[in-house]
């Protein structure tokens, strides 16, 4: 069994794989946490829809790699976790998304502008960008779950990848208005996307056993699908900044304790819940 | 057909969706939806109408774009086809050697 802490949160005896997958699936989980804010709030009916279809992908995609990760877990440590365990009992150092998904979408604050339509379009079109190269490093996979994985997510990134894109077109060779409003989204996300590219001893570990690629070897393929939307969206690609985010280390930006404390409360209110 | 000339232009035009089931048979009206464009229409018809494995194949056709007959019309246009059952092939009874046609 995982050992319990205080609050019933569970402890995670770290691998390298474990971190690998964990840091996919949080990625997914709380992309998916984010755009679900939407709900009900969408500029159109039909985009409400739409955003509320990339959510549940996304929370699938989630829902897969959490349960790969609890097998890998449960493999080395013995014990039954289970994905819901992982994504409602694990505390905020153990969760291992980008930092950029934490980010309020929706909703903003005042340590935190955005809440534009334009921020969600442009963060779904550089997330789906990077999964989709994700799924396809994935496809060659020596972990045969983790290739199953892929092959279904890899069509669902090509989707969002192709909306989200047409919507930063639009906006961006759009209204004056438009224009302005998806360049200050572009300046809020871009110092964010350099932790998609970093590398460490996970990402080395992964890609010298077959695991996955490392992530520093996507910013290629990212970059010229980014461009090939950037250019008919008017859009320069920002220079690179020294600023790297570090969600992928367990240490998060201020707004990741409140989207647990949503995702997470009932199963802490009622431990074991079901309905 | 008149419309009022300011009231709907600030609002994206209306799309008719067609879906195909599955292979083999013939696109269906499912309903509509309002969309900047043809591009973005075909993208949330599939959001909108097949997120439960509905289809295979979407199109979609700007509604001002269809001709309809007019309501008004429908005594003179089908109610004359009302008492003419000669008009399908059951009403005609078959040789005995062409039974199983």
């Amino acid at each position: 069994m995982a050992a319990a802490l205080a609050g019933g949160s569970i402890a995670l005896e770290l691998t390298h794989p474990l971190r690998y997958v964990l840091r996919l699936a949080d990625t997914a989980l709380i992309h998916a946490q984010r755009l679900a804010e939407w709900c009900g709030h969408g500029p159109v009916l039909e985009e409400d829809i739409a955003l509320t279809n990339m959510a549940l992908d996304l929370l699938g995609q989630a829902r897969a790699l959490l349960t790969h990760a609890a097998h890998l877990h449960n493999g080395v440590q013995g014990g039954g976790l289970d994905e819901d365990q992982l994504a409602y009992l694990r505390n905020e150092a153990d969760f291992f998304n980008l930092t950029l998904v934490e980010q309020p979408l929706r909703k903003s604050s005042a340590h935190a502008p955005g809440g534009d339509f334009a921020d969600t379009v442009l963060r779904n079109f550089l997330l789906a960008t990077w999964f989709k190269a994700v799924w396809m490093g994935l496809s060659s996979s020596t972990d045969v779950e983790l290739r199953g994985i892929a092959a279904k997510a890899v069509k669902e990134a090509r989707y969002h990848q192709q909306h989200a894109g047409d919507w930063v077109v639009r906006l961006g060779d759009g209204t004056p208005e438009s224009a302005r409003r998806l360049q200050a989204a572009l300046a809020r996300a871009w110092p964010y996307t350099a932790e998609m590219f970093a590398g460490d001893a996970v990402d080395e570990a992964a890609s010298s056993t077959g695991l996955g690629p490392a992530r520093a070897s996507l910013r290629g393929a990212w970059l010229s699908e980014v461009q090939e939307v950037f250019a008919p969206a008017l859009l320069p690609v920002p220079a690179d900044t020294p600023f790297l985010s570090t969600g992928t280390q367990g240490r998060h930006s201020e707004h990741m304790g409140f989207i647990l404390a949503e995702l997470q409360s009932l199963q802490r209110q009622f431990p074991g819940g079901r309905w | 057909m008149t419309m009022p000339s300011t009231s709907t232009q600030a609002e994206w035009p209306l799309w008719e969706v067609f879906v195909r089931p599955k292979a083999g048979l013939d696109h269906k009206h499912c309903g509509s939806l309002h969309a900047a464009d043809a591009a973005l229409a075909v993208q949330l018809a599939r959001d909108v109408y097949t997120r439960r494995q509905e289809g295979v194949s979407v199109w979609v056709v700007r509604s001002s774009d269809i001709t309809a007959s007019d309501p008004g019309d429908k005594a003179m246009y089908f109610d004359p086809m009302a008492d003419k059952v000669y008009r399908h092939p059951t009403f005609y009874e078959l040789p005995a050697a062409l039974d199983h046609m």
